[in-house]
């Protein structure tokens, strides 16, 4: 990139304070690899991917607002709606595509998830767990969970298809996705006991257990 | 002029070629004039150079004023100018009338200095290539070996995306905005029934009519309405005009009876005082001609490897003759040539027209992209 600002290098670095599963998906991504982010708003962890590991990265966003920030952020950004499909995109053309804290606001989560392992090789999905013991806490106290990571009223969230960790390992298992990797994290802290309680974030890596057509 | 965001009053310049074009055609120019407008300053490493290439209709004549009482601007006054989407300040931008053209430009109606008369019919066809060949002479003339970036709509984007392909090395960044990698059999069909309309005029004397001392005015009367048409979207001309009635009443006749008609026989009736149909015929040739997959059995992704720009990429939603499913086929081939690229597609009511539209979201984007450029 070209036409990529100094301070947008710093800028990047520190978002990555406050964003821990920028780190945590950055572990598993090979540097110099090509990696396309689905619902990537601002661009900002493409910038820090780009930073920190050299990685060749498009963002897709269908956010006028996001779009913009992005292209000031000097991120290569295709604006368009996830849930048409990925149909520009060729089989394969990708090392990972990532799907960060997006999946729980899509319609077509089946969908979404197949084309990712069709564009990619390898697919990285992060999400809020809903079975975290504070929002389980909210349902018993009769109330719709609102965290840090679901910082939502229920009458405006965009989240349509929540899950917890267990949720979304059967998904997987039903779709044939083998997940490879699992990190769970409370405040940037991994998370290894009892996770689908005390874990508010999911991150998951995984591949297709399908035969590959080309 | 006190509108500290025009860049005022501004003179066009006229550059001479004497080096012969070889065209696409095969066809030679043996000399030729260009004339061009720049804004804003050269810096002295010439490294803030920005190419406007003009669409259709367009001119030289991109930004401010001739006089004072100049009624209108340049064409892509709201985008250029001091402290505008592609601002003055920083970067040093030309407008120039392409081949063909008929604002000054060498083209049907110059004098062929081969045989003292009137190029007329005889003026050969032009393309995008050639007029990219052509304003690579003009650069070169004034001592700039690679742009900041190419811009353009349209068929202007068209060029912008030659650009690249053919001086990969001498631009850094391309704008291709509302273009398309080529046009579809119903976009040429529009370019064939407003030529039909020229060609059939009794006083188009096969293109000799300067000779008779008459211009095809019907003829490229009704080529222009046509063009209105697609430029603009059903849902901009329902707002527009709707059904509304010129006087109020249906009169059951064939003058004017909607406000729509008044419009694009005003349209019309001005294009064609102004313009000249030689030039139309070519221009519209030029955009039937241009398809850079051609050459590789049409697979743009092959076309496109050559690039080494980095590209900006805009499309309007209401843009049916230019639309986005167009623009992302260009952004499909630069992501597989892993070429810089970012795409938006604007929500806009306009049409095809909503490229010279002020829009606030476009003209952010612009900006934001030209501010990251070096």
């Amino acid at each position: 990139m070209t036409h990529v600002p100094v301070q947008a290098h710093a800028r990047f670095a520190e978002t990555a304070v406050e964003r821990s599963d920028f780190a945590a998906i950055a572990r598993w991504i090979t540097p110099g690899s090509r990696v396309l982010d689905l619902g990537c708003g601002d661009g900002s962890l493409l910038g820090y991917l780009r930073d920190t590991l050299n990685v060749r990265g498009y963002g897709i966003e269908k956010d006028d607002a996001n779009v913009l920030a992005c292209v000031k952020n000097g991120i290569d950004v295709i604006q368009m709606n996830l849930e048409d499909g990925l149909a520009g995109f060729d089989s394969l053309s990708f090392d990972y595509v990532i799907l960060s804290q997006t999946l729980q606001a899509m319609h077509h989560t089946e969908q979404v998830v197949r084309e990712m392992l069709r564009v990619g090789k390898q697919g990285i999905v992060t999400f809020p767990n809903f079975g975290y013991w504070r929002h389980r806490w909210s349902l018993l106290t009769g109330r719709m969970p609102m965290s840090k990571s679901l910082p939502y009223q229920w009458y405006n969230t965009p989240n349509i298809h929540l899950c917890t960790l267990n949720d979304f390992e059967e998904f997987c298992a039903g779709l044939e996705v083998r997940i490879t990797q699992r990190l769970v994290m409370t405040n940037g802290d991994e998370v290894a006991v009892l996770p689908n309680l005390l874990g508010s974030l999911a991150i998951y890596r995984f591949e297709k257990s399908w035969p590959i057509s080309t | 002029m006190s509108d500290i965001s025009s860049v005022g009053i501004v003179v066009p310049q006229t550059a001479h070629f004497n080096e012969p074009l070889a065209l696409k055609s095969g066809a030679v120019l043996p000399a030729y004039d260009l004339v061009y407008e720049t804004y804003g300053t050269l810096n002295a490493d010439k490294s803030n150079a920005v190419l406007i290439c003009h669409a259709l209709s367009g001119t030289h004549h991109v930004a401010g004023k001739y006089s004072e009482n100049d009624k209108y601007p340049g064409w892509w006054d709201n985008m250029i100018g001091p402290g505008k989407p592609l601002d003055t300040n920083r970067f040093f931008v030309i407008g120039v009338n392409n081949l063909g053209g008929c604002h000054g430009s060498t083209g049907p109606s110059s004098i062929n200095p081969g045989t003292g008369k009137l190029w007329g019919s005889t003026f050969p066809i032009v393309t995008v290539e050639d007029w990219v060949q052509a304003q690579s002479r003009l650069a070169d003339q004034l001592g700039i070996k690679t742009f900041a970036a190419i811009v353009g709509g349209s068929l202007g984007g068209m060029q912008a995306l030659q650009w690249t392909l053919t001086f990969p090395d001498r631009v850094r960044n391309a704008l291709v905005i509302a273009a398309a990698p080529n046009l579809t059999a119903q976009n040429m069909a529009f370019n064939e029934v407003a030529r039909q309309a020229i060609i059939t005029d009794p006083e188009f004397h096969g293109g000799d009519y300067y000779e008779h001392g008459v211009v095809p005015r019907r003829g490229l009367r009704i080529a222009r309405m046509l063009g209105h048409i697609t430029y603009l979207s059903d849902d901009a001309m329902g707002d527009k005009f709707g059904r509304k009635l010129r006087s109020g009443e249906i009169k059951y006749s064939f003058d004017v009876e909607f406000e729509m008609e008044s419009y694009l026989r005003y349209q019309g009736d001005k294009f064609a005082e102004s313009f000249d149909a030689n030039t139309y015929l070519r221009m519209t040739r030029a955009l039937d001609y241009f398809d850079p997959a051609a050459d590789c059995n049409g697979d743009l992704s092959t076309a496109l490897a050559k690039a080494k720009a980095d590209f900006l990429v805009i499309s309007f939603t209401s843009d049916w003759r230019f639309s986005p499913a167009r623009s992302r086929e260009i952004v499909k081939a630069l992501l597989d040539n892993e070429r810089s690229v970012a795409y938006a597609e604007i929500t806009a009511a306009h049409g095809h027209d909503a490229f010279l539209m002020p829009d606030q979201h476009y003209h952010d984007i612009v900006r934001a992209y030209l501010e990251n450029i070096a």
